[in-house]
């Protein structure tokens, strides 16, 4: 594949650039097409998501969920996104009209460009560089930026509401999240997350769940609050403050945002399977045939089963009230990963079998 | 080295392309195959139906103020507690008491403002 792009570059655009810009024209061309190749099937994945989403919550509400669009509503999606962009886009007369363009994409790139270090097996990473968890922890953080600014630049009492909910709310999860991620990064004494993959090399009880267990269960509930998910979706919190802080949004404006949220949920359930369940590792022993094979098939196995959880979780639990949820997030969950940072500390200097030996 | 940072400054880079086309292509879109017909009432903020009675920007909670200074300190310390993490194996025992005492000298910190009622949301 690089090769047939590499010719067609010196079929078209090469004679045309200067030689000493060759390697670097190569270089951005063969990026260009690699991210293609992870943002495709991301796109699709946020796509899906939002049908599966309606289908499996319809099921277990006993409704089947949409079904008309397409055999048993595999179209709906694609209806859904032809309908949104040809739907007008709304600027209302108090907004600030740049701002309010700009919100969408600043909180869509963050959380697309965080995939650049995920690594999907032991030698298929976009960029392996060396600080990739923190990367990921900086990007992160800069999606609440897209909503603080949409609260703001929309003018209207919903949106605000809804925006300094938000941005409270993800700053208290991000603190737990952060010293969850620093217990990995005791485990695995790397930044590096193909790494942080490999020294969890082995099968299932390797993996770092198993002496992470408190960690690793609070990364997860501090993600689904990051992403302003139900249970913790008060910043969109239908009932009171009717969509938060995209209330005046609507058509692709609106969708963006959608988007930025569902790939920020595939972004969290992949960190989940990455950090703590063992990537592409196979949860089997190697010595069972295929099963115990590592591979690609393992991590969107594990990916899969996290955007599940954030489905039922939806499904089952009611709304969060907000001192509620500044109550876990400071008063519980910041004290239990202080706690386990010193526990898994001391796990790792006296080398505790099997994990640290 | 830093050539491996190359594709990430890419990927940003399209991320924001990519959003921009997309609300570009609504707005353009929009604008060619709806009848935008705007009037006073469409291009209000939205209000339950009242008319927006003043402006949004309004007062709000002091509380919202005093959890972004408390993210500041502890963002810091997760900030201080990664190089540590990553090179614990190789400090042993001299880098563990050292991070213990700066860990509870932040608690004592934790406690304080839990006790001051900080982190209360009545």
């Amino acid at each position: 594949m690089i090769e047939l792009l590499h010719s067609l570059l010196d079929a078209t655009l090469m004679p045309l650039v200067p030689e000493s810009m060759h390697r670097i024209t190569y270089l951005t061309f063969e990026t260009v097409f690699k991210i293609t190749l992870i943002l495709t099937p991301l796109l699709l994945a946020v796509a899906y998501i939002t049908f599966a989403e309606r289908k499996i919550i319809g099921y277990i509400q006993c409704r089947i969920g949409p079904n008309r669009v397409g055999p048993r509503g595999w179209l709906q999606p694609i209806a859904d996104a032809l309908k949104l962009i040809f739907k007008e886009i709304i600027i209302p007369t108090g907004a600030n009209r740049n701002l309010f363009i700009i919100a969408p994409v600043l909180s869509l790139a963050p959380s697309l460009a965080a995939w650049a270090v995920i690594p999907f097996n032991d030698h298929l990473v976009l960029a392996d560089i060396n600080a990739g968890l923190l990367y990921i922890l900086a990007l992160t953080s800069l999606s609440v930026y897209g909503i603080i600014i949409a609260g703001w630049a929309s003018n209207s009492k919903y949106a605000f509401l809804g925006a300094m909910r938000s941005a409270a709310q993800i700053v208290a999860y991000e603190i737990a999240m952060g010293f969850a991620l620093v217990g990995v990064l005791i485990a695995s004494g790397s930044l590096n997350m193909g790494e942080i993959v490999a020294a969890q090399e082995g099968w299932l009880v390797h993996w770092f769940w198993l002496p992470l267990l408190p960690l690793c269960v609070i990364y997860f509930i501090s993600g689904v609050a990051e992403t302003n998910r139900a249970p913790f979706d008060v910043a969109e919190g239908e009932s009171e403050i009717v969509a938060g802080f995209h209330v005046d949004y609507s058509g692709m404006a609106f969708s963006v945002f959608f988007m930025a949220e569902y790939a920020n949920m595939i972004m969290i359930a992949a960190l989940t399977s990455i950090l703590f369940f063992g990537g592409w590792l196979s949860p089997f022993p190697e010595m069972i045939p295929i099963l115990g094979e590592p591979g690609l098939f393992w991590l969107l196995v594990k990916i899969s089963f996290f955007l599940f959880l954030f489905l039922w979780f939806r499904a089952t639990f009611p709304r969060y009230r907000y001192d509620q949820i500044m109550r876990l997030g400071w008063k519980i969950f910041i004290p239990i990963t202080i706690v386990w940072l010193i526990v898994a500390a001391v796990f790792v200097l006296i080398g505790l079998p099997p994990w640290f030996d | 080295m830093l050539e491996n940072y190359f594709p990430i400054l890419i990927f940003i880079a399209l991320g924001l392309i990519l959003g921009g086309i997309m609300v570009g292509i609504g707005l353009l879109l929009g604008k060619l195959m709806g009848h935008a017909r705007s009037d006073a009432e469409k291009q209000s903020p939205y209000e339950c139906g009242f008319d927006a009675f003043e402006d949004a920007r309004m007062k709000f909670d002091v509380r919202y103020y005093l959890v972004a200074i408390l993210f500041i300190i502890f963002d810091l310390e997760i900030a201080f507690l990664f190089p540590w993490a990553v090179a614990l194996g190789d400090i042993g025992m001299a880098g563990f008491t050292a991070m213990m005492i700066f860990l509870g000298v932040l608690v004592v910190g934790f406690i304080y403002e839990w006790r001051k009622g900080a982190l209360e949301w009545e």
